[in-house]
């Protein structure tokens, strides 16, 4: 089975103090540490298991600057077999342009199945890997957490709200948008990457594919963004560990929890 | 005067919340602009709960087919695009669920309307629509607007407004038959299968002490759930935790886990993502420690110490067997 997965390379916000930037369309990222999205790397390492046991190759791909390749050597030292960089120069993307663009070069290929993350970490869309699957015209799914491929389809588990999974047949070709927890992803040593680095990294231009102005044209525009007000919320508890603690012991106390 | 389309979102029968979220949302919007509120339901034979559909909307299209009862991305797909080209509705409200993701951003390339996914508010702002999303997991807001175009395409976020009747409308009833040249689906529903109960069921606890990403170390459970003992309470979680298999699943809070109302919930090293804080509306007094002062949790929660979690679990452990 040979297998493409999209993924994408987001800034770490979890424990960082944001800061809005000058033209507030963003917050500053120059200080924040990068990472793969969390839902891109069960992605690869599903592409990865699917593929030792069919056969076939796993492709990575990404939109993204020179800097982004690091999460395709990544990919690489996880068990991809070749990286593409698309890179987008100074485009402005949004889910529909990143997902024409991604379908121009996907498209036409040899592959069965198109994974992609359910949403990535950063605008939280959850619409990539969906409106590719239109652009190509394939089967889709989204928030699978396992596939058991057969022959040319594969049953596969998708998760519905509250602790409920849909078991579906879906035919191939498919596109298929990963859940966290559907695997186990492999712990990736720098010597792994540094090894992985003799693998096939192509970088192609946006330029150079066959899309339209208007393929390239942003269907949504961020218009500002802001910080919630911090003056609502929780009251603050100060005061040493000690003082904290005791505290907390006489909240549970307030509310009927007897310890 | 336009359509608002709002997508029936259902399962095993039932109506889902969002749908009653999505006609309130869609009915307030009619009342500023006068469109006209639709409601598309897509289902089995006979649907049960077209009655309790009808009277937020001025009207309600039907298809019933059997094929319809369990939700299928192709179909619903094929039929709304083919919906959309017959009424042109200006806004199509379809949730972000599980079902929704599935099938609306492939509806919005299909039919040309732009989509935002994942909204929390919507203005209409000279004509078009403006949406409210939250990124970066609710560190920030955002403001987004769309290109141009005849329709738009909007998927709500679940349980941000609380539905109330304000009027009762029409809700003119037309059934339409499946066209007969729908395209053979992809895929095929197969069955439902539950998550397996556990050894505890969190959502009967009093007191629930809860780990997220920030407990860092799986060895580090074992510190927590000490903790939980000392204090008569429960563990639980959010969905990384179980994700890394450092607690079985029927500990996960949240929108893909469970429901809870504990009468505290004290939250350690959760950032206090939508999907994880859906899970505790019921929960009575929220306690939350995370070292980040800006952490979305903080805003969902009654109290909240700005520190090191494993300080505060210390400093309680020290006051309990001392
Ligand atoms: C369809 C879908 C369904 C989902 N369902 C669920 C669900 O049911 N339940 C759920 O929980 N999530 C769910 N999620 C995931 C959710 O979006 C978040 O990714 C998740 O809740 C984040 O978990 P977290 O807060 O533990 O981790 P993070 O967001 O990584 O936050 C960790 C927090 O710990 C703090 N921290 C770190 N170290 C310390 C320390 N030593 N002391 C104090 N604080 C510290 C950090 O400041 C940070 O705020 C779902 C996502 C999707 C897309
Ligand atoms: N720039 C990108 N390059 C490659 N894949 C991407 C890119 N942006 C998003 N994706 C894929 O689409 C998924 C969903 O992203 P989103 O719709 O932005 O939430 C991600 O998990 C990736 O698999």
């Amino acid at each position: 089975m040979n297998i493409i997965v999209c993924i994408k390379r987001v800034p770490m916000t979890q424990e960082a103090d944001l800061e809005i930037d000058e033209l507030e369309k963003d917050v500053k990222k120059d200080a924040l540490p990068f990472v793969i999205n969390d839902w891109d790397n069960y992605a690869i390492e599903e592409a990865v298991l699917l593929r030792e046991k069919t056969g076939g190759t796993v492709t990575a791909v990404t939109i993204g600057t020179e800097e982004d390749e690091e999460i395709l050597r990544r990919a690489l030292a996880m068990g991809a077999d070749k990286a593409i960089r698309i890179d987008p120069g100074d485009l402005g993307l949004d889910g529909f342009v990143t997902s024409r663009i991604l379908a121009e070069v996907i498209k036409g290929g040899d592959y069965d199945l198109v994974l992609t993350g359910l949403q990535a970490d950063d605008y939280n869309c959850g619409m990539v890997g969906m409106m590719l699957a239109e652009h190509l015209g394939i089967a889709h799914a989204a928030g699978v957490t396992g596939i058991e491929p057969e022959g040319r389809e594969a049953t596969i588990r998708v998760e519905l709200e509250g602790g409920m999974d849909g078991v579906l047949k879906i035919r191939f070709p498919a596109l298929m948008s990963v859940q966290t927890g559907i695997n186990e992803p492999r712990y990736v040593s720098i010597m792994g990457i540094r090894k992985a680095s003799k693998k096939e990294l192509k970088v192609i231009k946006t330029g150079d594919l066959n899309l339209t102005e208007d393929d390239l044209a942003q269907r949504t525009t961020v218009e500002m963004v802001f910080l919630p007000p911090e003056t609502e919320g929780a009251e603050i508890i100060e005061g040493d560990s000690s003082m904290v603690a005791e505290k907390i012991i006489r909240i549970l106390a307030e509310n009927g929890v007897s310890v | 005067m336009a359509d608002i389309f709002v997508v029936v979102e259902h399962r095993k029968g039932e109506v889902r919340d969002i749908t009653f979220e999505m006609l309130f949302k869609a009915s307030e919007l009619c009342k500023e602009s006068s469109h006209n509120l639709t409601a598309i339901l897509l289902g089995g034979r006979d649907s049960a709960f077209l009655d309790d559909i009808a009277p937020w909307a001025d009207r309600v299209i039907t298809l019933e087919d059997e094929r319809l009862e369990n939700y299928n991305p192709d179909l619903y797909k094929e039929i709304l695009h083919r919906l959309i080209q017959k009424h042109h509705p200006f806004l199509t409200f379809i949730g972000h669920t599980s079902f929704g993701m599935g099938f609306a951003p492939a509806l919005s390339v299909k039919s040309g309307y732009p989509i935002a996914t994942d909204c929390i508010d919507i203005l209409i702002d000279n004509g078009r629509p403006m949406v409210t999303r939250q990124i970066y997991n609710g560190k920030v807001f955002s403001k987004d607007s769309f290109r141009e175009s005849e329709g738009y395409i909007i998927t709500l976020r679940q349980a941000v407004c609380t539905p109330e009747k304000t009027e009762e409308r029409r809700g003119e009833v037309f059934k339409s038959e499946l066209p007969p040249d729908l395209p053979e689906p992809r895929q095929e529903f197969m069955e439902f299968v539950e998550a397996g109960a556990g050894e505890v069921d969190i959502s009967q606890a009093d007191l629930l002490v809860s780990i997220g990403r920030g407990i860092g170390e799986e060895e580090n459970v074992a510190t927590v759930k000490e903790l939980a003992d000392l204090l008569g309470g429960v563990i639980s979680c959010s969905r990384p935790v179980v994700d890394k298999n450092w607690l079985p699943s029927y500990h996960q809070v949240g929108t893909s886990g469970k429901s809870v109302k504990p009468k505290v919930y004290l939250a350690l090293g959760i950032s206090g993502a939508f999907q994880h804080v859906a899970g505790i509306a019921g929960a009575g007094t929220v306690i939350a420690v995370n070292k980040d002062k800006k952490a979305p949790i903080f805003r969902v929660s009654d109290y909240g110490i700005v520190d090191d979690l494993f300080k505060v679990v210390e400093a309680l452990k020290v006051k309990l067997s001392g």
